[in-house]
């Protein structure tokens, strides 16, 4: 059933590429600004790059958060989903893990170029991928919730900015820590393991939240 | 004896229930001000180290722990309002959100009047300042999700999963931001340990907190009363009411 979810939206973001690049584009963007703003000091940079990279794919994460149901809402697939014999939930999951491969696996094998314009070593561009990795999906889970509450509301954009962003704090501190971690010598296992435990939990909790928040917004 | 608890469940009947007690409350946190902070100021020994600057956890420390009182207890009225779908205990979490929100801030700013003498800086990305100040960015989007929804219904139970999804978090961003960091000193008072400081001084923050818990009740009663009167204004009892007004 979620396979049928992720088929379908991965077709319907095919059909509109423009979408994808966008977010994408926006997160090359925001992570190029800072060299720009703090100045080209390589050591600087080298250090601000983690918590550069990781802030920009929050911020590009959660603005593309609106399109995961908004469409489906307009043109009344939405309803349809929830009122099917099928599990809400399960529904939700494939939405969420769809809007993760538009949105969060570009930014995966984007970080890597975007890495080396801040003069990480190799080891830290291993580790950086690998949080991104594991904590972009927590992102799209979570941001689910908000984008269900926000439905059809006037200002939803902003408003799940508010809501959505003070849950991302975890996954920030873990994400850019790893990398931290790493090239200070203490090794990258403990903040990736912690970030492995946000997506089991959340792969289990947030689609039953965002199954919860939908039927509330459709009501 | 048996007593109805269901009928309190009623705005109709908490309204007047709340109109009692308001005044009590309010006495009560007038009363406990007014010694809490006799003995803050006139009774408890100035601190040997920190000097008379300390004094500001006889606000500092009670406004914090109001703060996070407040959220679990409003989310928890979210949630019974959520399951059982009962108007009252969703109007009561609307209620809580805004005085919760103002402990917050004056923990926020007592600290920082605190910290410019004691730590030489008005703010610290410490674990306990950071987790505070995402707990008030909670309260904030809690109460613009509200705003946001005009079918009083649907803000209700928006507003209770919000309220639910943050109260899962609220351990897991405190700990997170405590490996993270960390400045600020640790819990003075505790349940498992005697307390580490001079009893004139617990008694006072003690009844500080006590009457912030006065304050609170009141202040949250009378904002309930409020929106009972607001969503209510069309049955018959609230206009029988506006009757005996005139």
């Amino acid at each position: 059933m979620s396979l049928w979810v992720i088929q379908r939206d991965l077709l319907l973001a095919m059909r509109r590429r423009s979408d994808v690049l966008t977010t994408l584009f926006f997160f090359i963007i925001v992570v190029s600004l800072f060299p720009l703003g703090v100045g080209p000091e390589i050591n600087i940079l080298r250090t601000m790059a983690p918590g550069v990279v990781w802030v920009a794919a929050l911020l590009a994460s959660m603005l593309s958060l609106g399109r995961m149901f908004s469409s489906d809402y307009l043109d009344g697939t939405l309803e349809q989903m929830l009122l099917s014999p099928q599990s809400l939930s399960m529904l939700v999951l494939g939405k969420a893990l769809a809007h993760w491969l538009v949105t969060g696996v570009p930014l995966v094998l984007m970080s890597p170029v975007l890495g080396i314009q801040y003069d990480l070593s190799a080891d830290a561009l291993l580790v950086l991928t690998a949080s991104l990795l594991l904590g972009t999906p927590v992102l799209s889970l979570i941001g689910a919730i908000g984008a269900a509450l926000t439905l059809g509301l006037r200002g939803g954009g902003v408003l799940v900015s508010l809501l959505v962003l003070p849950l991302y704090i975890p996954i920030l501190i873990f994400g850019a820590g790893a990398v931290e971690a790493s090239a200070a010598g203490l090794g990258a296992g403990a903040h990736l393991s912690l970030l492995g435990a946000f997506l089991l939990a959340s792969l289990v909790l947030a689609p039953w939240a965002t199954a919860v928040s939908l039927r509330i917004s459709m009501e | 004896m048996a007593i109805n608890w269901f009928k309190y469940s009623s705005p109709a009947s908490f309204y007047f229930l709340a109109g009692k007690m308001i005044p009590l409350f309010t006495i009560a946190a007038i009363i406990l001000f007014a010694v809490g902070l006799y003995i803050g100021f006139f009774v408890a020994p100035t601190d040997f180290q920190q000097g008379e600057a300390y004094r500001i956890i006889f606000i500092h420390v009670p406004a914090a722990w109001m703060s996070m009182f407040l959220y679990v207890i409003m989310a928890i009225w979210a949630g019974i309002g959520l399951a059982f779908n009962t108007r009252l205990s969703s109007m009561m979490a609307t209620a809580i959100a805004p005085t919760g929100a103002m402990f917050t801030f004056l923990a926020l700013w007592t600290g920082a009047l605190w910290g410019k003498p004691m730590w030489g800086t008005w703010w610290v990305w410490d674990a306990r300042l950071t987790s505070e100040l995402i707990l008030l960015f909670l309260y904030i989007g809690f109460m613009s999700l509200q705003a946001a929804i005009d079918d009083p219904r649907r803000a209700d139970k928006a507003g209770a999963v919000i309220a639910l999804v943050g109260v899962v978090n609220i351990p897991i961003i405190y700990f997170s931001v405590k490996w993270w960091n960390t400045l600020h000193q640790g819990a003075t008072v505790s349940v498992t340990q005697s307390p580490k400081m001079a009893a004139t001084m617990l008694t006072g923050m003690l009844i500080m907190s006590i009457a912030c818990w006065m304050y609170a009740i009141a202040v949250i009663l009378i904002r309930t009363r409020t929106i009972i009167l607001e969503r209510e204004r069309h049955t018959a009892w609230v206009g029988e009411l506006r009757g005996m007004a005139q």
